[in-house]
Order: structure tokens, then sequence, then C-alpha cells
């Protein structure tokens, strides 16, 4: 090897440290630190019973009703959710592409939701739902005195809707960068081909999108399954309708029992993981991070 | 198969420009026609407009016997070669080829059948089963002209198919598109920017610029006979060197001394722009016994280029350079500088290898002046075509 | 093949859904924050009665009222983050992009991962290692989170943006007799600024926006953020429902960023599709 090349490889190294190592003390250390505590009897209001229990933490979460119910909420939450995210977010994003025309319009439309804080968000959902000083129980087919929040289905579904509209614009964007990779003459060779405007899309829009659409549903997914601003602003769980994080958060912040919630951490990553390998499965060959062939 | 008439075309844009204007243009059953002109001429829009992905805003374009104004592409039965061949790079190839087979509905069969003959004849058999992606150049070219053959269509457009090709596979292709053209006898528009393709591929070429046709002709009559200066100096390799003239009693003044007109254009007077083709110059002493019937004179060669084949001599004379608003224009539009005859007295001489002409030495050239052009400085059109075919 | 005035009209009925879709929520908040206490719970959608107090009332006692603590713990806390994780992004982005070097895959993936991480699995550990170092309820405490969770967005963002840079004109600056440093004063940082500038602006909002960190890693109003501060309100007095102010609030810290993002639209669209359409 070179001097040259052996002096740039140190330069490379000295500037990639400071982040590197930053992103392995907040998230690599921590996880391995949440694995010691989640072996552990640890609850802070308790301090003097301590000690290393084992698997026992795990076994209470793991055989706990609440915490599959939790479970199943966030995966119906993430499922539905993004699913409807693909959809709306994949017709704004042909609508921004075919702009006829205030395609300026829709753009900086779709973007107030991304920009708002989703704390914020989810105020603005919970009031124009709460019977009190709500006005979706007076637009018309609706009961006057809908409970959206007493109920769990109700109530997860505006959740959902809160969720949807916020992060909707952020699906739209990143189709829309998708759809704009493809090169025009293809459409117009498909339409000599006689592909009708259906057919385009299902022929060649969509499967030369996969790889933006995966990216795309990666991302959300993955960011939705940490829901926990908009439960926490509108349910706080009540309900039946905690999520994986807010049951973590519960059992860590809220009752301070580190053990147990280390092992609800634990647990949640674990989950995380798996679901980004099932889409890196899926991804084949176009792994984020690989340089793509042309 | 069918002919493709144009009658009044226009194409208008939203703001106003035209990019075509009121084409006519008659394409024969089974005629291999070429449209050529700079960029920008209007060519491209025209074939789009005939592919039905522009649309018309003036007057009528009919394939066969219909008028197909309002047809979307599907429904006009052509196929289309594109200038990056647009491939779907997520299809193989046998794909590509059968893809607007199968929007047809053609049978699984049949299509094999005809997507394996394709390949046959453009030897693609064995790489039906790849990706685009795992092509060289040459390769995608055949198979975007695979996928436009495989479905037999009234007609063929093709969008500068070769352009994306390095120079040697440009010429072979060549000779390739003119063979499967004429084996299929299909109707076939062939947009290009490059003269040479437009000469040697063509039944007849239409030259464009600046959304108007200016002749349509056979390779052989634009070459001999251009209706006007830029169809003069655009066909052709070197091009055309022009003088100002001055036309008087059956004689025409140019710089390098006085020569009789031929005979047609003896007629003609006045300042005249005087155009003659690099090849129509010969070294005196390699004439032979046509000598006697033409003008020789003296020049000193600045410079000389080797081909091989022939050498390009360029001399200077003495005149002033020829001076037309149709010349900077044309100078413009090929790309300024390309006209040998610039504004510093420099005309190009296409020599036979055996001259002996030397660099910075003076050299007895000859001219023969039954070759020679004259146009109107004015309107820039040709005197010898002017009554014939008014551009 | 001309269009018709049935494709514009679909058009914009189209454009009008989209646009209600994106707006009434916020506008719904909008006119909450303008009805008195009297009407907050007529649930019509256009105040019956306007008034302001919402807004004055939230700065009622300087730094003892509801929002002014939070307002400026979140500001310094988001910039201080922005500017951290930007001079660290830069520095791997620059070298990712401009220089050869083993692991260079491995740091794009770690911070892919990093991107993917679940934020409540660090709660509890951060929450006893802040305890224990006593970064509990202070600004460090959120800053190191936040810029560590936003250096993956902010390293795919630069490193898009300078693997776009025409780096050879660093050279031909210097050819034309720039020294090494200027080349990179007048060339390089003139070229590089809107890809930093967009990172940064993610990154802000990025800080800005969280909540769980926000609500575990804090217990007063000495470090607690916006979002934060907003869950815990409570009315001016224990007999008035906060929803006004909530409102008000929420739409004080939300027209600022609606602001900067429209402002900078283009920018935040090209950031935020740079790194994931050619990561």
């Amino acid at each position: 090897m070179s001097e040259r090349a052996r002096s740039e490889r140190k330069l490379a190294w000295m500037l990639c440290a400071p982040a590197v190592i930053a992103m392995l003390l907040v998230t690599a250390y921590p996880i391995i630190y949440a694995v010691v505590l989640s072996v552990q009897a640890l609850d802070l209001r308790f301090p003097d019973e301590g000690g290393f229990v084992g698997i026992d933490n795990y076994v209470t979460v793991l055989t706990s009703p609440l915490w599959w119910q939790t479970v199943g909420n966030t995966v119906f939450i993430t499922v539905v959710s993004v699913s409807i995210e693909l959809v709306l977010g994949m017709i704004i994003a042909l609508i921004m592409h075919r702009a006829i025309f205030g395609r300026g319009l829709v753009r900086t439309s779709v973007l107030i939701p991304y920009g708002i804080v989703t704390v914020v968000a989810a105020f603005a959902w919970f009031y124009a739902f709460d019977p009190e000083t709500g006005f979706v129980n007076a637009l018309p087919f609706v009961a006057e005195d809908m409970a959206w929040f007493g109920d769990r289905f109700s109530a997860l579904s505006v959740i959902i809707a809160a969720e949807v509209w916020k992060t909707t614009p952020f699906m739209a964007l990143l189709l829309l960068a998708g759809l704009t990779t493809i090169d025009e003459g293809l459409y117009e060779a498909a339409k000599m081909d006689g592909a009708n405007a259906v057919q385009r899309f299902f022929r060649i829009t969509l499967p030369l999108m996969k790889p933006a659409i995966l990216v795309a549903l990666l991302f959300r997914t993955l960011d939705a399954f940490r829901v926990f601003d908009s439960i926490f602003v509108m349910t706080a769980g009540s309900q039946g309708t905690e999520s994986v994080s807010i049951l973590g958060y519960n059992q860590l912040i809220s009752r301070l029992n580190l053990g147990l919630g280390s092992a609800v951490s634990v647990l949640i990553f674990v989950l995380v993981l798996l679901i980004a390998l099932a889409f890196v499965k899926g991804f084949g060959t176009s792994v984020p991070g690989r340089e793509e062939e042309e | 198969m069918a002919g493709i008439q144009f009658d009044g075309v226009t194409k208008r844009y939203p703001d106003g420009t035209e990019a075509v204007k009121k084409m006519d243009l008659s394409v024969e059953d089974g005629e291999f026609m070429i449209l050529v002109g700079p960029s920008g001429c209007g060519k491209s829009t025209a074939l789009r407009m005939i592919a039905g992905l522009e649309d018309i805003s003036d007057g009528e374009l009919r394939i066969g016997e219909n008028a197909v104004n309002d047809l979307a592409p599907k429904d006009r039965d052509i196929a289309m070669v594109f200038q990056n061949y647009a491939l779907y790079p997520h299809m193989t190839v046998r794909d590509n080829m059968g893809f607007a087979l199968k929007l047809a509905k053609v049978d699984k069969a049949e299509i094999d059948k005809k997507v394996e003959a394709a390949a046959e004849t453009l030897d693609l058999t064995q790489h039906l089963d790849r990706k685009p992606a795992n092509l060289s150049g040459g390769q995608r070219q055949r198979v975007a002209m695979g996928r436009a053959i495989v479905r037999d269509p009234a007609a063929f457009l093709m969008d500068e198919p070769l352009s994306n090709l390095d120079a040697k596979l440009r010429v072979q292709m060549r000779t390739e598109v003119s063979r499967l053209q004429q084996s299929l006898g299909t109707t076939t528009v062939y947009v290009t920017h490059d003269q040479t393709e437009a000469m040697t591929l063509g039944d007849r070429v239409a030259v464009m610029r600046g959304g108007a046709l200016q002749q349509v002709a056979t390779p052989k009559e634009l070459y001999a006979d251009p209706v006007n200066l830029f169809v003069a100096g655009f066909i052709g390799s070197p091009a055309m060197n022009f003088f100002s003239a001055e036309a008087e009693n059956g004689k025409v003044r140019l710089p390098m001394g006085e020569v009789d007109l031929p005979q047609d254009l003896s007629g003609a007077s006045g300042k005249l722009i005087a155009g003659i083709r690099p090849e129509d110059f010969e070294d005196a002493d390699l004439v032979g016994e046509h000598r006697g019937s033409g003008f020789e004179f003296e020049a000193p060669i600045e410079q000389l280029e080797s081909m091989g084949s022939e050498i390009y001599a360029y001399f200077k004379h003495e005149g002033e350079a020829a001076s037309s608003d149709e010349l900077s224009e044309l100078a413009a539009d090929i790309g300024g500088g390309d006209l040998p005859s610039d504004a510093h007295g420099r005309a190009v001489a296409r020599l036979d290898p055996a001259s002996e002409v030397r660099q910075g030495e003076k050299a007895r050239l000859w001219l023969d002046p039954a070759r020679i052009h004259l146009f109107d400085p004015e309107s820039g059109h040709s005197l010898r075509t002017r009554e014939k075919e008014p551009a | 093949m001309q269009r018709g005035t049935r494709e514009y009209t679909l058009w914009s009925i189209g454009l009008l859904i989209v646009v209600l879709f994106a707006l009434v929520p916020v506008l719904w908040l909008l006119m909450l924050s303008f009805k008195t206490p009297d009407t907050v719970s007529d649930g019509s959608f256009i105040p019956n009665a306007w008034t302001l107090e919402n807004y004055t009332g939230l700065f009622e006692g300087g730094f003892e009222s509801p929002l002014l603590r939070p307002l400026i713990n979140s500001i310094v806390i988001a910039l201080v983050a922005t500017t951290i994780a930007i001079a660290l992004a830069s520095f791997t982005a620059y070298a990712i992009a401009r220089l050869d070097f083993p692991g260079k895959g491995a740091i794009l993936g770690g911070a892919l991962a990093i991107a993917m991480f679940p934020p409540i699995s660090t709660v509890g550990p951060l929450f006893d290692m802040w305890r224990t170092l006593g970064l509990y309820d202070t600004y460090a405490g959120l800053i190191i989170p936040y810029l560590t969770f936003a250096l993956p967005l902010a390293i795919y963002t630069l490193v898009a943006f300078f693997r776009e840079i025409p780096w050879d004109l660093e050279q031909a600056a210097q050819v034309d007799g720039a020294t090494p440093l200027q080349a990179f004063r007048k060339v390089i940082l003139p070229l590089a600024a809107p890809g930093v500038f967009t990172a940064a602006i993610l990154v802000f909002i990025f800080a800005w926006n969280d909540f769980v960190f926000a609500i575990s890693l804090t217990s007063s109003d000495a470090s607690r953020t916006v979002p934060a501060a907003l869950a815990f309100f409570t009315g001016e007095s224990t007999f008035t429902s906060p929803t006004g102010n909530i409102a008000a609030a929420a739409m004080l810290v939300t027209i600022p960023i609606i602001i900067f993002v429209l402002i900078f639209q283009r920018r935040i669209v090209a950031g935020l599709t740079s790194g994931a359409v050619k990561g």
C-alpha cells in the first residue's frame, strides 16, 4: 500500500471517528446495558431488592397478556397506517408527478403535516374528535355523542388517522423521488406498444418503483412501529390502546421498574431487528447503502 | 402497411412558438423517408406527431387512408425505435420484444414464435433471457429494433436510433437498418441530424429547418440540386464552399477569376453567391483529358489534411467572403465555423490522393464550371431550381 | 388528444382534496386557539367569539409562565444538537464521499441501522446512566441523544450532496493559484453550503419534534422542551380546561416551523429524498 493511500485511510478514519463513537455510545452501549439491566430485578421504588434473576423478567413479559395486547395494537397500527399511507402516498405522488397545474401548491400543502410537531398533530386530531371540544361529532352521519376515545377500536382508528395524516407526505415525497427516476421514454415506448394508463402503471411504474417503494415501506414501517407520541397524547394507553413503546415507557419511567422495562426494551429491539431483516431479504440486491447498479 | 401524409400539420406550443410549421409531406407506402436537419429544426416533433406522442395543433395527419389526429398511439399501428432505446429495464429481452404483443393479447405460442424469428434475424437468440443492463450498446439497439419488428406494424418510426453508438458500430448498424427495411418493405420514417446517415439510408430525404421543410428529394437530387443555401451547405461533407460572385453576359466573376456560366444558368446576372463543392475542384495536373473544359487557377495552399483516399486542401482566395443573412444563419445552425469558406477567404478542395500539392506552396487547381451553383443572396434560393420548386 | 375540460375538472378536485386533507387539522387547531373558554366546547369550526387570551396567557409571569422556559429550552437544545450533528456528519460524509478507505460500507450500514433503531429501547439505560452522570434533566442530557439519532439522516443527506460536488474544481482553483485553504473556502464551501444547510434543517426539525426522550429524560421546566411541556400542561387554574392554551402553544411552535419548511421546501424535498433514492 502506498504512503498516500495509507495516509488517506488514516485521515478518513479520523474524520469518521467522532460520529461513529457518538453513535455507538448512544445506541450500542445502551442496548447492551439494557440487556444487562433486563436480567436483574431492578425497581427504583424498591432499591434494596435487586440482583440477578436470569430470564425471569422476559418470562414475566412474554407470559403477560398485556404485552401481547400491546404487540397486537402496534402491529395493527403499523400495518393499517402504512398500507393506507402507501396508497395515499402513491396517489399524491402521481398527482404531483403528473401535475397539469398547481404542483407547487400540492407540495406546499403536503409539507405542512411533515413540518408539524407530532405532539401538536396529535392534539389537533384529539381536539377534533373529542366529544366535548371537537367538531367531528357535529358533522353529518356522525353520532353526536360518539365517544371516540372510549372504545379501543375507535380510539385506535383516530390514532391511525393522525399517524397517516402526519406521515403520508414523507411517503409521497419518497415515492415521487422514485417516480422521477423512471425514464419518461419508457412510458412513450409503452404507449407505442399499446399499453393503456392502467397497464402502464402496473407493468412499468410499479415494477420499476419497487426499490423506492421498499425503502419507503421500510422506513415508515419501522417508524410506525415506534408509535408513541399520538397515543400518549390521545389516550395515554387507556382503553387497551397501548403500543409497545408506551408499555416500555410506563414500565421504565412511570413505574421506574428498570429490570422489567429493560426486558421490554430489548424485546422491542429484537422485533424491530426482525422486521428490518425481513425487509432486507425482500430487497434482494437493492439494499440501501449499497451502490445501485445502473 | 401504409403511407403517411402530413397535410398542413402544425405544432404550436402554449407559449406560441411553432416547432413545426404547416408541414406538407407524403411518405409513400414502403418508402424509407429520412427527416434531417440541425437540432431544434422540428424533425423529432414531426416524428412524435406521427407516433401520437405529441398533439397536432393544426392540419391533418393520415396514416393509410385514415386521419389519425385524435387516435392514441396504440391505435395507430406503428412501432417506434427511440434514441435511448427505452428498453424496459425490468424485463428480459424476450419480454421487451413481446410486450406489445402481450398487451394485444396475442397467443403465447405466437408471441414466442415471432420474438424468436425476430431474434434470429437480429442475431439476438442467445441473449433472449438477459436483461437490457447486461447487453452492449449494439445489442440494446438491436433489441429496440426487434421490439419494433415483431409487431409487424404499418410503419416504423426511428428517432436517431444510431446516435448512441460509437462510430464504427454506427456504420455497421446503418447497413443493418437498411437491409432490414428493404427486406421487410415497411414504410419507415427515420429522424437524424447526421447528413451522412440521411444520404446513405433514405429513399428520399426531407431537409428541415426552423420547423419548415426545405426540400424533399432523393439523396442524389438533394446533392446535385439543392434548392437553397441551407440545403446546399447542410448536405455534403466537407460542406460546399461559398463565394461572393457577380454574373454578367454568361460569365461569372469569382475570386479566382472569370468563369463561363453553365448552360442552364447563362441568363444569370447581378450580385450572387456561388457555391462549389470541394469535390468539384481538382489538382490541375491530375485532370487529364477534361482539363481543357474547366477553369484553371493558382492558389496558395494553407493546410493539407490527408484522409488516405483523398486530400482536403484548404486554399486562400482573394475575394471578399460571401455574405448573406442566410449564410450566417446556416453557419449558426450547423454549429458555426463548420463552413470552410469562412470570412478569411478560405475554401477547401477535395483532391485525388495522387496530388503532390504542398502545404505553404502555391498550387494549380482546376474547377468544373458546369457544377457551379448560384444562389440569390437575399432569399438564399438556388437560381437553378428557383422556378421549378419554390421553397 | 386535446386535454379536455373534464381532465381539468378532475385535476382541480384532486388538488382540492389533497390541500384540504393537509390543511384542515391545522386550521382546526388554529381556530381552537382563538376560542374563548366559554365557546371552546361549542363544536363549531369557526370561533363564535374570538380572543387572544390563550396566547397572552402562555407568557404571563415571565420565566414562571407555562411556555417561555420550554420554548427557550427547545430552541437552544435543537440549535446545539443541530450544530454538533452537522459538524460531525460533515466530517464523516466528506470521508465517505471523497476518500477511499475500508469500513465505508460498515459506517453507512451502521448509520442506517441506527436510523431504524427504536429510541424507546435506549430510554431505560440512558435514564439510568444520565442519573448516575448527573445529566438527567439537563440540556446535555437531551442534546446527546438528539444529535446521535440525527446523525444517520445528516450523514446520508450530506453524502448524497457531497457526491454531486465537482471536486475537480478544487484542483482547478489550485492550478489557478489558490492555496488549498482558499480553494476550499472559495470554491468547495459555497458549493457544499446548500447541502449542509438542508441537512441542518432536517436535523433541526427532528430535534424540535422529539417527544420520547423529552418526557423520559427531563423532569422539570429546567430542560423540558415544548412537546413535553404541552403534554404536562395544566390550565391556569384547576377549574379551567387548558384546551385553548394547548392549542395556542401548539400553534406557536408550529407556525415558525411551517414558515421555515415552506421557505425551504425545495431543499427539504431534495434532502429527504436524496439519501433514500441514491443511498
